[in-house]
């Protein structure tokens, strides 16, 4: 199988998924001369021609709009924002129109359309730059939201999230991008709302998504030195929400641990833990701790930032709390 | 008969629906039929039925949340609006939408949207997939004057311009945002202005004269279909009704005497009279249309009244598609 990055990976599902259907474009700032922001579009104005590879001025609100308006006459429109944290602008065209279209028309209008971009912190770019919105988004009825943490994830979501015909909502991550693995060639389709098991173990269950898969991992090789086993879960998909894996591995190890990105304070997280309390009490040996991002704007200074992003250290840690190790 | 002389009579037959249409509206309303929200139309009519008598079956239309006339105008059944009003199963959004959100994509109504200014850029969207797909339709998109002071409205028509997109901005501007005069919160008052800063064909236009604006608009139409070229029409017009239903006629923000000046220019009486002196209809012809349309929407809120609720199982239905 030949190993690529999560960015030619998501190129890749582009490419691919632009070859196998006409009405699918690409829109968004930097996608075609520039070749992307992130080089994800790398090579497709020149395979597709500008009319489905779009440069668009720095209008989010605008051409997120004019992706639904596109959808609500046919075709499958993939926006691109430069990053999530832009996107904020176009949220009034993600959540008032494209989530509600389907429901507020009485069924009549379908609303296939891909929202992508990065999401999350990078490195040492401050407050505005460094936000995590899955809990945002996956708030919102009428939307699918996936967060792929492999190369392979992310060509089959993302592949997935074209084909859908609902709105949904692709959170990458610019630490990710980078990232390599093994990627089926061609039809390679991750389905939407399926969580996957990225480590198995039996003492205790990391749920983690997105970049903080390579925490729960890393947490996991360390909790191995201390003869605990750790299983990883990754959710993939944040809305649906893969009740029955999440519960499946609690009920087998008893104790869990929930990690993202974001801030503590009505997080994904806590979604997590409302379902583990619901379907699982029984099974529970301990309280649920959660790794979150510390409930502070992001700072600049590298030793700050570190101190407030989840880490391994943190993450085996809170798995020690719930096995009462520490 | 001339063509032109059937025209002019659909279009006022098409005028008294709405004005009709609207004065049940009201009254339902306040019988606690209808529900939340509700924008009336009247004082209006000649700008939906004048820009849309320019348009053919397969042109796009998308609204704002005052969208009952186009609506109507556009065909769909006064039976199934109303019934939309009441939020019955029957209605043409299955009662999920109300008054601010009927659709209806078989007649490519694209909907009442309900935040201002936030379906400008739908429109836009609507005339790129068009024009991606390599049809010649156009779309027309509605909205009141108070929406060119959103950001959305300046960002799709410069994104319309640049991609010469085939779409009809049109701003119904009736001089008010909600109690809020035009001129006390923008800094250019004339509204086709903005075309300037976006290259951008515009006109202004005497929104009272049905047959100004249907002479406005067949020329964006024009333009649109032949090179893609979009347009701004602002439309000037009057709502004789406040606000929405929960707003009083004049209140605080005009006074009486402004709303009864403005209703010497009623569009519905400079057709009616127009077609008089053109002898193309007679007061008792006059009197007889009217009748029967008081018949058709007498009839459409008996249709509403009795229609059934949506099933309660259709709560969940619709939030995702298959």
């Amino acid at each position: 199988m030949p190993t690529l990055t999560y960015r030619d990976a998501l190129n890749q599902a582009l490419r691919e998924e632009m070859q196998r259907d006409a009405s699918v474009f690409l829109m968004g700032e930097e996608v075609g001369v520039y070749q992307g922001a992130y080089k994800v579009s790398r090579g497709l104005l020149e395979e597709f021609g500008a009319q489905r590879v779009v440069d668009t001025p720095i209008a989010e609100l605008g051409f997120a709009g004019i992706g639904v308006g596109a959808a609500m006459a046919g075709l499958r429109p993939v926006i691109e924002f430069m990053t999530w944290n832009f996107a904020l602008l176009a949220l009034d065209q993600i959540v008032n129109a494209a989530a509600k279209m389907l429901y507020m028309s009485g069924g009549q209008l379908r609303m296939p359309i891909v929202f992508r971009g990065p999401n999350g912190a990078a490195l040492q770019l401050s407050s505005q730059h460094s936000q995590a919105w899955e809990s945002w988004l996956a708030h919102i009825p009428g939307l699918k939201v996936v967060a792929p943490a492999t190369p392979a994830d992310a060509k089959g979501l993302l592949k997935s999230a074209i084909r859908d015909n609902n709105p949904v909502i692709v959170l990458e991550g610019e630490m990710l991008y980078n990232l390599k693995g093994e990627v089926p060639e061609g039809e390679h389709i991750v389905p939407i709302g399926k969580a996957d098991v990225k480590r198995e173990g039996t003492d205790v269950t990391l749920i983690c998504h997105s970049k903080t898969v390579s925490v729960a991992l890393k947490a996991a090789d360390q909790l191995a030195e201390q003869n605990v086993s750790a299983e990883v879960v990754d959710l993939r998909s944040l809305r649906p929400l893969d009740e029955t894996a999440i519960v499946e591995s609690v009920v087998k190890t008893n104790r869990a641990v929930v990690v993202e990105e974001g801030w503590p304070h009505a997080g994904i997280g806590a979604q997590v833990v409302d379902i583990i309390q619901r379907e699982a009490f029984d099974h529970l040996d301990a309280p649920v701790q959660r790794v979150t991002q510390a409930d502070v704007p992001m700072p600049y200074n590298k030793h700050l930032e570190r101190a407030a992003k989840a880490s391994p250290e943190k993450v085996a840690a809170a798995a020690r709390r719930v096995l009462y190790l520490e | 008969m001339s063509a032109a002389s059937k025209l002019h009579l659909t279009m006022l037959r098409q005028m008294l629906l709405i004005r009709r249409f609207e004065e049940k509206a009201a009254e339902a309303y306040a019988l606690g039929k209808i529900g939340g929200f509700c924008h009336l139309y009247i004082g209006q009519e000649a700008v939906a039925v004048g820009s849309l008598s320019a348009l053919r079956e397969d042109d796009y239309a998308i609204c704002s949340y005052r969208e009952h006339g186009q609506a109507l105008v556009r065909g769909i059944p006064a039976n199934a609006v109303m019934a939309e009003l009441f939020g019955k199963a029957t209605g043409c959004s299955k009662g999920k939408g109300g008054s601010m959100h009927l659709f209806d994509a078989k007649r490519r109504f694209m909907g009442g949207h309900g935040i201002v200014g936030g379906h400008i850029p739908l429109a836009a969207g609507i005339a790129f997939a068009n024009k991606y797909q390599g049809g010649d339709q156009v779309c027309i998109c509605y909205f009141g004057e108070a929406a060119v002071n959103i950001g959305a409205f300046h960002e799709t028509l410069n994104m319309a311009s640049v991609w010469k997109l085939p779409v009809i901005f049109l701003c119904e501007n009736n001089r008010y945002g909600m109690g809020t005069a035009f001129e006390r919160v923008a800094a250019v008052t004339d509204v086709v202005e903005h075309a300037r800063s976006y290259d951008m064909a515009a006109e202004a236009v005497d929104g009272m004269n049905v047959l100004t604006v249907y002479d406005a608009t067949r020329r964006a139409v024009e333009r649109a279909r032949k090179g893609g070229d979009p347009t701004l029409l602002e439309v000037r017009t009057y709502r004789f009704m406040g606000h929405s239903m929960s707003d009083p006629l004049h209140g605080v923000y005009r006074t009486k005497d402004e709303v009864e000046e403005q209703k010497k220019k009623d569009p519905i009486t400079q057709l009616a009279e127009k077609l008089k002196e053109d002898k193309v209809i007679d007061q008792a012809a006059l009197d007889a249309m009217d009748a029967e349309i008081h018949t058709e929407v007498e009839q459409a809120v008996k249709f509403a009244d009795e229609s059934p609720d949506p099933d309660l199982a259709e709560l969940y239905n619709d939030v995702l598609a298959d």
